[in-house]
């Protein structure tokens, strides 16, 4: 292979990427080496097992994904602001929306979330950690090198661009004959090992790990919607790994599950991705609808209205998720009979999906509203979210979705259930779980400026593209004629478009103003909370609880709070040494090893992927004969992080 | 987070609580594996009879090797549970012994299924062959890889009892190692039904 074929070349904004990533890089190594961080570096965050910091990791990883994948985005909107623009070629246009949109999903929303799962869930149970603290250091990189082997394939090879739902024959050796795909399939694989791990990691901390006063049905509704999104997790991620995996047997070892020829099924692909692909939406909506919960009933000081109803809607909806996938293709042509089954599961999901949206309603209703950054966000998120969902469905109507398939209508209805539920939330969440994790709250004023601008810019981005579906302008074309009649519509999207990237931009300098200005924590409850996390010092120490809690009841914080108001004195205990886990470079280096296979296999290289291979099983020898018990923490240490609270 | 209370008859591997939440731990494991499989299988029945040009299975398979592999495969499962018995005994030697079996009798599977794949490859029937043939090699396979991961995995648990003995940590390994090689043979029962004797009535 030449240089010229690993490295692409011919476009200025390629070469300018080049020209980033190495300055971004080569600026980091120089920021590392000049103030003597790289011990830090390697102790504190890349071996570390605690949930907080792994969190963290996660949603740094989730922004600058967002990033990534929002200037895709921009780029998308630059192209199709004027009609015949010659910005993007059709080709760079679906490399765009292919790593925009599997970028958004794998490597954004789900990261996001269980970024806040990982920081927040074990301090709402009362956890000291979560069960398998090593598997989660492993879950998070190999999320991460999934990502970074996606990420290269644009300046390395080329990216794939055949959709984020990689259709066959379109993403078979013959259509996508470079390695773009093959990035996609290895990418993705990787990554979901690490979201596998996520899912047992959290089912059995949730079930297991809790304060044993805490009964299921007084967990925190956050908790709850995690636990569901885990199970689904658990049962939709491996049949994503075998898609991927016979994908991969086609392009690289010659089988015939998805060709046109020797028997092969096209149509097979596209059911085992949305087998896997519908349940992926809850995983990435339900923490989102927990978020909410948690934080309306925050901000509205009441209760949450209808707790267990809010649970069961949850658990109908995660059994739902699995029997709706044909609604993804009711055009392909698989009979009345069928579409119409699977036209009425989906139109079924709207039902408890409804109930929440009143309990949300219901539990505002009388409260004392404090309007927060946070709070707006969760009221901005009912109104747009039901605008997704009551579009949701008119698409589910099979015979009305013949008009609507593959035209901007289905990327409206998308766009606005996925920003205004999961972005949504994951602002929402940022800000409202950001003292716990960085002990400073962003600032408030730049949050609400980020908030208008960003929730005007969405609705101006995608309310006109439902007009668009209707005018009959089809999703991933590069470009229309200026007979089509789209441009007004497309001009308004993309000035929309530009205000969310400054909604954005603020985000960022708030993250910069907040780390410089804010006023510490000293409390550790900034928002006057009601469940477990906010009952933690600040900064939480990483053993987390010094002694565990007592649950008495919903919003156990709440409850303690209204005791000692009532003049009932909490009682001091003395404290016991605490047990940790050790922290362990094994995971960083066995994700090395997995990026190092996956790229092999991505240029065909068999010494690389059996090298990379090699490596990942020696380092789970390594690991089957660590038996590192941990360590304890000392009563003194505990009365020292304690004593300055 | 080790000292936990316990009554006398609780086994080795149930008596601490990371042995308790590994073994959990690893039965919501085996929950997705049977997610994995079951898309295998339900891959495999969709591709049934699509073998383009080449042979079916009807031609090719042979009830005497695929009868040895499942009595050997079998076999091992019930020797496999002898082992945790010995193990539940504090029996160290019991367990080596019966675990040798155990493994000898997966290699003699694992042997046999190669031998047949090689034999098939001859009969023009290969991966590359037709989408019957692909499914029918990556179900088979997939579950020969599981056979062969595990075989590895549980020298190198028997490496760590020769070193510690019969351990909380050591026999929770045995335990749980136990569980996927019953798993194994619980999706072979699978096999041996939905693909060689269905494929033999095509």
């Amino acid at each position: 292979m030449k240089l010229d074929e690993f490295f692409v070349t011919g476009d200025p904004l390629i070469y300018g990427a080049d020209v980033s990533i190495a300055l971004t890089l080569i600026g980091a190594i120089f920021a590392l080496t000049y103030f003597k961080k790289w011990k830090w570096l390697w102790t504190e965050w890349l071996t570390t097992v605690d949930h907080k910091k792994l969190g963290i990791m996660y949603i740094i990883a989730a922004v600058l994904m967002l990033f990534r994948g929002g200037v895709d985005a921009m780029l998308m909107r630059a192209q199709l602001t004027v009609p015949d623009a010659g910005f993007l070629d059709a080709n760079h246009y679906n490399e765009i929306f292919t790593t925009h949109g599997t970028i958004m999903i794998i490597f954004m929303a789900m990261p996001f979330l269980i970024g806040l799962i990982n920081v927040v869930v074990p301090l709402q149970i009362g956890a000291r950690d979560v069960a398998y603290p090593f598997l989660n250091a492993v879950s998070f990189w190999t999320f991460f090198m999934g990502a970074m082997l996606f990420n290269i394939s644009f300046v390395i090879g080329g990216s794939p661009s055949a959709g984020w739902t990689s259709y066959v024959p379109l993403a078979g050796l013959e259509l996508s004959p470079g390695v773009g795909q093959n990035y996609y399939l290895l990418g993705l694989q990787i990554a979901g090992i690490g979201t596998l791990l996520t899912g047992i990691n959290f089912l059995v901390t949730i079930l297991k790990m809790r304060v044993p006063s805490m009964k299921l049905m007084q967990m925190p509704i956050f908790t709850w919607s995690s636990l569901i999104t885990m199970v689904i997790i658990i049962f939709a991620f491996p049949v994503l790994t075998v898609a991927l995996a016979l994908m991969t047997f086609d392009r690289l070892f010659g089988s015939h599950f998805f060709t046109m020829m020797d028997g092969g099924m096209p149509m097979l692909w596209a059911n085992l991705f949305w087998i896997w692909g519908h349940p992926e939406v809850y995983i990435v909506i339900l923490p989102a609808f927990g978020m909410f919960s948690e934080i309306i009933s925050t901000f509205a000081r009441k209760t949450l209205f209808g707790y267990k109803a809010m649970v069961y809607s949850m658990v109908v909806i995660a059994g739902l998720s699995f029997l709706v996938w044909v609604h993804h293709f009711f055009t392909m042509g698989a009979g009345g009979a069928v579409n119409s089954f699977f036209s009425i599961t989906t139109m079924l999901i709207a039902v408890p999906t409804g109930v929440k949206i009143f309990n949300w309603l219901f539990t505002l209703y009388k409260g004392r509203i404090r309007f927060t950054t946070a709070m707006l966000w969760s009221l901005a998120f009912i109104p747009n979210f039901v605008i997704g969902g009551v579009t949701g469905v008119m698409l589910a109507m099979a015979a009305a979705d013949y008009q609507y398939h593959n035209t901007y209508f289905l990327v409206a209805h998308f766009h606005y259930v996925l920003i205004s539920g999961t972005v949504y939330a994951c602002f929402a969440g940022l800000h409202f779980w950001y003292p716990k994790m960085f002990n400073h709250r962003l600032n408030e004023r730049l949050g609400k400026w980020t908030f208008w601008i960003f929730v005007a810019g969405f609705n101006l981005c995608f309310f006109p593209m439902y007009f668009l579906g209707l005018a009959g302008m089809p999703r991933r074309v590069y470009t229309y004629g200026i007979g089509d009649g789209w441009m007004s519509l497309n001009v308004l999207a993309t000035m929309g478009g530009v205000l969310m990237g400054i909604g954005f931009l603020i985000l960022v300098y708030n993250i910069y103003y907040s780390f410089r200005y804010s006023p510490r924590e000293t409390t550790g409850d900034p928002w006057d909370g009601r469940t477990l996390e906010w009952s933690t010092p600040a900064p939480v120490p990483h053993y987390n609880f010094a002694h565990l809690p007592e649950v008495k009841g919903h919003d156990a914080f709440w409850i303690m709070k209204e005791e000692i108001k009532q003049g009932k004195k909490p009682e001091k205990k003395p404290y016991k040494p605490i047990h940790m886990p050790s922290y362990s470079g094994v995971p960083v280096v066995m994700s090395v090893f997995f990026f190092i296979a996956g790229f092999g296999m991505v240029f065909s290289w068999n010494w690389m992927s059996i090298l990379g291979l090699i490596g990942v099983l020696a380092t789970m020898v390594i690991r089957s004969f660590d038996y590192d018990k941990g360590f304890y923490v000392s009563v003194e240490e505990i009365e020292e992080h304690e004593k300055t609270t | 987070m080790e000292a936990v209370e316990h009554s006398p008859n609780t086994p080795l591997e149930y008596q601490t609580e990371t042995g308790r939440l590994n073994i959990l731990g690893f039965w919501i494991f085996l929950g997705a594996e049977i997610a994995l499989f079951s898309t295998l299988f339900a891959t495999y029945l969709v591709l049934v009879g699509r073998t383009a040009d080449g042979p079916g299975p009807a031609e090719l398979f042979e009830i005497s090797g695929v009868l040895i592999e499942t009595f050997l495969l079998l076999t091992s499962s019930f020797t496999c549970g002898l082992a945790i018995h010995y193990m539940r005994n504090h029996s160290l030697k019991g367990v080596f012994l019966w675990i040798g079996i155990t493994l000898a009798l997966g290699l003699g599977f694992l042997g046999f299924e190669i031998y047949e794949f090689v034999h098939y490859i001859h009969e023009g029937a290969a991966l590359t062959t037709s989408a019957y043939w692909s499914a029918f090699f990556v179900l088979v396979g997939t579950h020969g890889a599981h056979v062969t991961l595990g075989i590895g995995w549980i020298i190198l648990i028997l490496i760590q009892l020769k070193q510690r003995g019969l351990t909380p940590d050591t026999s929770r390994k045995v335990f749980i190692s136990s569980l996927y090689w019953h798993f194994l043979d619980v999706v072979w029962i699978f096999i041996f039904t939905a693909v060689y004797l269905y494929g033999m009535v095509m």
